[in-house]
């Protein structure tokens, strides 16, 4: 009798618990379920990017079965849809409703900007896998202690490649790149880095993000410069290549890395052969590692990865890397970063380690747009190929951390021109 | 439904939501903190297009005065983060009723489609000042703020703050429907049927329509600074004809001349946009769908939907109600 009424009352309560089910699960779990949270823009102008970031992610998720050593990852992707506003309803709803363990994505500088608060104000860990706004692990760092960058800033390739352009021999350069914050950061630090080592900007020109038609600028860019630097993002980096070769350039043409990268390369024609730009990885980069990754990514999605693939798989690889040394527990939030920010890391871009400031200290890659067979493809196809490496290049470069951050950050009127003429 | 039972229908819906609201997932809480917001706005907006038949395509240009003032009081002068909450509302009120003094000016000028066009051409100033002035604003970044006020409450508790956003939201509603019942408000529904006959009557429409502007662009404000403090952060992203479209949405989804339509409109939006979203990739179809139907079956707006069923069965219901409805309505 006793026994039949525990019974009883035994299969009510499991009826009750099943009936809370939705909100008690989400605790009771906790040990072996890791939540991720992962924004991206799925509609819009940049979905298409959204989805390379995703699948990046997705693809390391798979190779290992969604075990993170022991941890059931449960990957919840939200659509921030390329504006800051949505993305902070979404991080918001994804802490809040589906209780998650960290933030991952955010694509824009603009989206990185307006997740790092939310990041403070509801204590939870922000990976800015793909956003390289300059201040989130420079000057505002100290205002978001949860916020960990496995991406890159910005100015961070530019660095390096101004010394590349004195390097070659260029004395004079005009700079042409959308108008807007990113652009500045990615010009700003080349200029610095140029100017530094005796080189000149003559010229800076600005044209509205989304410009389509280069016809007005074109003519104006200096005769008597030596290179051409450009920084386009979105269609614009299809068109700019295109209308520049049929005004008749001959000069070189050096460009920040969205100009040239994996996601806009197969769109683009012949013109852009032998362009010169920069980034923290390249999907051409001849690595056994790399050339798995590419086959493997290319196999599954049909293209080739982009530098928003490889970010996002190395983040996956990132957390993974830290769960193995928890056995799969969740050490919290503070402990986390600190375990992320010691870590060493083998990752397909190559070796990855962070500074104090939580940005990764990574090689930076000189590129070059070639024609050619590669990984035993049959087509010809461009690829980005890697003319020189700068190891282990911080965000500071070689200025020092304090020296650096005294200046303002990089803006349409910082560094002056003081060479344009 | 008596004009009395109007009122006691709404003062029950929102003692419900003042109840209710604690027991929601936190989530939850933000959205309807957030419909409120976008409330204020609308029923802002309502005031032009719903009651003086002035469609404003630039509301956005307020929320984002608003925001963006609240945003640089309180990043680059530390102000407005405990009592002086209260001076930023008053500022931001200022600055919106500001900014539309300055916009009427060359706005009011203009009728139907031109007013359209002119707003929207203001409102898109706003924008490019949100966009430019990078030392300010902080360009396409945006600007964050540091935290939410605190001042023996503790706004940064989202309860607390749907309590607050709840009080600006009654505080306006019965202001505007004050405005709205006044003389002045029956001589902007003048303006709205026939403008040349309250010319001819006497009234300096002008001025009508320029004060209608100016109190929609301070309540605009005040949502601004609401808004603001609600998302943390503020970026040109706010300030984009999308907004403006959205307040204009939300006025015709829950019906113009009703003040409260424009905070159900915003509701619905809210809840479609934010929350659907995020448990089905079709959401946008739903949104779509409903605006379509809205405006075909619906003119009135979702406030429109009870004297619709009203009007239904009285048609196919007994011959005495039809009468009762046709003298009623004549």
């Amino acid at each position: 009798m006793l026994n039949k009424l525990k019974g009883r009352l035994g299969r009510k309560l499991a009826t009750v618990g099943l009936a809370l089910g939705l909100g008690v699960s989400q605790t009771s779990t906790a040990a072996e379920e890791l939540r991720i949270g992962f924004l991206a823009p799925l509609t819009g102008g940049f979905a298409q990017v959204g989805k390379d970031m995703t699948n990046g992610f997705q693809l390391y998720l798979d190779e290992v079965g969604g075990d993170f050593a022991g941890a059931k990852v449960k990957f919840i992707v939200e659509d921030d849809e390329a504006k800051p506003p949505v993305g902070v309803r979404k991080a918001e709803k994804l802490a809040l409703q589906d209780k998650v363990h960290m933030l991952v994505g955010g694509l824009l500088a603009s989206t990185g900007y307006a997740l790092a608060p939310v990041s403070t104000r509801l204590k939870v860990l922000y990976i800015a896998s793909t956003p390289a706004a300059d201040d989130l692990t420079q000057r505002d760092s100290a205002k978001y202690p949860y916020l960990m960058r496995t991406g890159w800033t910005s100015s961070q390739p530019s660095h390096p490649f101004g010394e590349w352009a004195c390097e070659q021999g260029y004395k004079r350069v005009v700079t042409i790149a959308a108008d807007f914050a990113f652009g500045y950061e990615v010009v700003g630090g080349f200029q610095k880095a140029f100017e530094s080592c005796g080189g000149k900007v003559i010229q800076k020109i600005w044209p509205p993000l989304g410009t389509q038609d280069f016809g007005p600028f074109i003519p104006t860019l200096k005769k008597d410069a030596d290179a051409i630097f450009t920084l386009m993002a979105g269609p614009m980096s299809l068109q700019f290549p295109k209308q520049l070769a049929n005004a008749g350039n001959k000069k070189p043409v050096i460009g920040g890395g969205t100009s040239y990268d994996e996601f806009t390369l197969p769109a683009m024609g012949d013109e852009v052969i032998g362009h010169v730009s920069t980034l923290h990885y390249s999907a051409a980069l001849d690595t056994p590692k790399n050339a798995a990754f590419v086959k493997k990514y290319r196999e599954k999605y049909g293209k080739v990865p982009s530098y928003y693939s490889e970010g996002n798989y190395t983040t996956a690889q990132m957390i993974h890397e830290v769960l193995k040394k928890t056995k799969g527990k969740w050490p919290g939030t503070q402990k986390f970063i600190e375990m992320l920010s010691k870590m060493k890391f083998d990752a397909v871009r190559g070796p990855v380690h962070f500074d104090d400031m939580r940005n990764p200290v990574q090689n930076i890659y000189i590129k070059k747009v070639e024609k050619k067979k590669m990984f035993g493809y049959e087509k010809d196809e461009l690829w980005n190929t890697v003319i020189k490496t700068y190891p282990n290049v911080s965000q500071f470069w070689k200025y020092g951390k304090t020296e650096f951050l005294k200046q303002p950050v990089y803006s349409r009127e910082y560094p002056p021109c003081k060479f344009c003429e | 439904m008596s004009h009395r039972g109007k009122i006691l229908t709404v003062m029950v819906a929102l003692l419900a939501l003042a109840v209710a609201t604690p027991f929601a997932g936190s989530y939850l809480i933000l959205l309807i903190t957030q419909a409120l917001i976008l409330g204020i706005l609308a029923m802002s907006l309502d005031i032009l297009l719903g009651f003086t038949g002035l469609p404003s395509l630039g509301q956005a240009a307020y929320l984002g005065m608003g925001a963006y003032l609240t945003a640089i009081l309180a990043a680059h002068y530390d102000f407005g983060l405990g009592w002086s909450f209260w001076v930023v509302i008053l500022l931001g009120i200022l600055i919106g009723a500001a900014t539309a003094a300055l916009f009427g000016l060359f706005a009011i000028r203009a009728t139907g489609v031109y007013f359209l066009m002119i707003t929207l051409a203001l409102g898109m100033c706003v924008w490019g000042l949100a966009y430019r002035w990078n030392s300010m604003t902080g360009g396409d970044n945006g600007i964050n703020l540091p935290a939410r006020p605190e001042f023996g409450i503790q706004l940064a508790d989202g309860v607390t703050y749907f309590y607050v956003v709840l009080g600006f939201f009654v505080v306006s509603l019965v202001m505007l429907y004050v405005l709205v019942k006044s003389p002045f408000g029956r001589s902007l529904v003048g303006i709205r049927e026939r403008e040349l006959r309250m010319r001819v009557l006497g009234y300096n429409t002008w001025l009508h329509k320029y004060i209608a502007f100016i109190i929609a662009g301070g309540f605009g404000g005040l949502a601004g600074v609401l808004w603001a403090h609600l998302s943390g952060n503020v970026s040109p992203q706010v300030v984009i004809l999308a907004t403006s479209v959205d307040a204009l949405l939300m006025v015709v989804l829950g019906g113009p001349a009703t003040l409260v339509g424009g905070a159900i409109g915003a509701g619905v939006v809210v809840f479609l946009r934010d929350y659907l979203s995020t448990v089905v990739p079709w959401w946008q179809y739903v949104l779509g769908g409903v605006y379509v139907l809205t405006i075909l079956y619906l003119p009135g707006g979702l406030m429109g939907i009870p004297e619709r069923i009203r009007r239904w069965r009285a048609l196919s219901g007994s011959p005495e109600e039809t009468k009762k409805l046709e003298s009623g309505s004549h």
